[in-house]
């Protein structure tokens, strides 16, 4: 620039002054580099990487172990949809679970919520007690729970001849249904208690004041001014116990296996034996992303349903 | 603010109740991690004649606890300051430098959040192999990296915007340096916002099973869970020891949380609300 235009002090100047700005702008990109760079670089080989090269492999007849990875088009998708009973059977259950695991754990969890808002003098011991089954993993929960129920159950019928607890807990479909429904709630519900009673203590004492006054009974109380005031913590409840509920793995696997004779597989279960234990990683890959569009869209929709009630209300 | 009335003493007593039934399992797997398999089998609600504790002995050989523990303990540690570097770094140059690129940055790895783990496994599992990750903990702790990044980073997002920018605009004007800035000044006030984000992840990694299962073959470098899954494929049924494998492996993460149960219910509250 400076050879062809005459060199006068000016143009010398400006000249400086670009390459100075050059040099402030090239270390603002060296630093903001720096500074996203690492967690960027972590997530694309982690995360991004392997979901496009999931993609890829669906289309695939791929079987982890030899190089040769052959094109098969559409034919893995051809296949699930159209030949593969026990994976539409593993959703259909993972949607049934899904449905009773986040109504009852919401249903626990937001009646702990109110109990324990209310001016009880152990509310604090109760709160952890509540939690604490939360902190533990859910393979170790199911391994507890298999205990519970076959040996601690039965124990319970023999003293007490209640039939609840003498049904063959684990041992056929219904009862590994309720099973898992039941350690997935026993496990979340104070989870959910929690975010409840943060919801409940942001709601201003005064309104509540002026319905009692008005005449409002615990119920409309309840319906009318409560819970349209925490709409937030249920979307929010709700978006968590969907995800966690849809995506089980480790408390199936532990508590029943997927059995008996499979009518408890969930979804997660059935892609992994699909991948690690038949090794057909091509069909594993296309079951993953047709999990992956179903969780987006269940998702999402829920999110966009309970907004608009949120605008609503 | 309300008296307490007949009416709240009665909820009490309800609540404890319900409090007595959620901790019903684990009397029951206390109880019977102290019998003999026999005295299980007769009545599993019973107390316990005496209490035997060569069920604990055994099982602590067997499953090489003092081994699962290092093991989950590095890797939940290290992966935690991985991830708290990275994603606080990250979100704080993102805030300060508004514009597309930091806007569609947070839009990229917020939307990845709805990816399951299930859907990257398959091909994580063949790139692991072929970067040289798989089988060893450092590896087990660069994947956990990249999945902790996103939500970590979104919490330190939005609590990084609720810090004033005036004190670090004076540092720097002051000569520090970015690093400087960031390391001395803006870390310390995200601290409220960490305890969160080491809480939430570390419930999570210490806990997780599935990416241990697929990356970490070696016996040796066995987590709490894989050490008590592949304990119980080989004592099945086995109620005296499994039990007793089971109180010790859930020992470690129940007295963590009530150590810090206060900031752990505070820190998911705040987690999750955000």
């Amino acid at each position: 620039m400076s050879t062809s235009t005459p060199t006068n002090k000016t143009v010398g100047q400006s000249d400086q002054r670009i390459s100075a700005k050059r040099k402030i702008k090239r270390n603002k990109v060296l630093t903001y580099a720096a500074f996203v760079g690492p967690a960027l670089l972590f997530f694309l080989v982690i995360q991004i990487i392997p979901f496009f090269m999931g993609i890829y492999y669906s289309f695939t007849s791929w079987n982890g172990v030899s190089s040769a990875v052959e094109w098969v088009g559409l034919d893995n998708y051809k296949r699930i949809f159209t030949n593969d009973q026990r994976f539409f059977d593993s959703f259909w259950f993972t949607t049934r679970f899904m449905f009773a695991a986040v109504i009852i754990s919401n249903l626990i969890g937001f009646s702990l919520a109110l109990l324990l808002n209310a001016a009880l003098k152990t509310r604090n011991i109760l709160r952890t007690v509540f939690f604490i089954p939360n902190v533990i993993g859910g393979l170790l929960l199911g391994f507890i729970w298999q205990f519970i129920f076959v040996r601690g159950f039965a124990a319970v019928g023999e003293l007490t001849n209640i039939g609840f607890f003498q049904l063959p807990w684990l041992g056929d479909a219904t009862t590994a249904f309720w099973g898992i429904v039941i350690v997935f709630a026993w496990q979340i519900s104070g989870y959910m208690m929690v975010i409840y009673i943060a919801a409940l203590q942001g709601v201003d004492t005064s309104l509540l004041e002026a319905a009692k006054i008005d005449g409002a009974n615990a119920w409309q109380t309840l319906r009318r001014i409560i819970i349209p005031l925490i709409l937030p913590a249920f979307t929010i409840c709700f978006f968590l116990t969907i995800a966690m509920a849809f995506k089980i793995f480790d408390l199936n696997l532990s508590l029943t296996g997927g059995g008996p004779f499979n009518s408890t597989q969930s979804v997660a279960i059935n892609i992994y034996q699909e991948a690690f234990t038949n090794n057909n990683y091509g069909v594993g890959s296309a079951k993953a992303i047709i999990f992956f569009v179903v969780v987006a869209i269940f998702t999402t929709v829920q999110v966009m349903i309970t907004k608009n009630k949120e605008v609503e209300a | 603010m309300n008296k307490y009335t007949a009416k709240t003493f009665s909820l009490e007593v309800i609540a404890i109740l319900i409090a007595l039934l959620f901790l019903v399992p684990f009397y029951f797997v206390i109880v019977n991690s102290l019998k003999s398999f026999s005295e299980i089998l007769i009545d599993a609600a019973a107390l316990p004649q005496q209490l035997l504790f060569s069920n604990y002995a055994q099982v602590w050989e067997i499953l090489n606890f003092p081994k699962a523990f290092v093991n989950s303990l590095i890797i939940t540690v290290f992966s935690n300051i991985g991830i708290v570097v990275i994603s606080s770094m990250a979100a704080w140059k993102m805030v300060r430098t508004p514009g597309k690129l930091s806007k569609l940055l947070f839009i990229f790895f917020v939307a990845a959040m709805v990816i399951p783990f299930q859907t990257v496994m398959i091909p994580l599992v063949k790139l692991g192999g072929m970067l040289g990750i798989m089988n060893s903990i450092p590896g087990i702790i660069i994947m956990y990296f990249g999945f902790g990044v996103p939500l970590s980073l979104f919490l330190y997002h939005g609590f990084v915007k609720t810090v004033p920018v005036e004190v670090e605009e004076s540092a720097t004007i002051d000569g520090c340096s970015q690093f400087g800035v960031f390391w001395r000044i803006v870390f310390p006030l995200l601290k409220p916002i960490t305890v969160t984000v080491v809480i939430l992840n570390t419930l999570w990694i210490w806990n997780d099973y599935l990416l241990p299962l697929l990356v970490l073959q070696d016996a040796s470098l066995r987590t709490i869970p894989l050490a008590t899954s592949s304990f119980f494929a080989q004592y099945t049924k086995q109620w005296d020891m499994g039990l007793a494998a089971l109180v010790m492996g859930i020992t470690p993460i129940v007295v963590f949380f009530l150590f810090l149960q206060k900031h752990i219910i505070k820190g998911i509250a705040a987690g999750s609300i955000k």
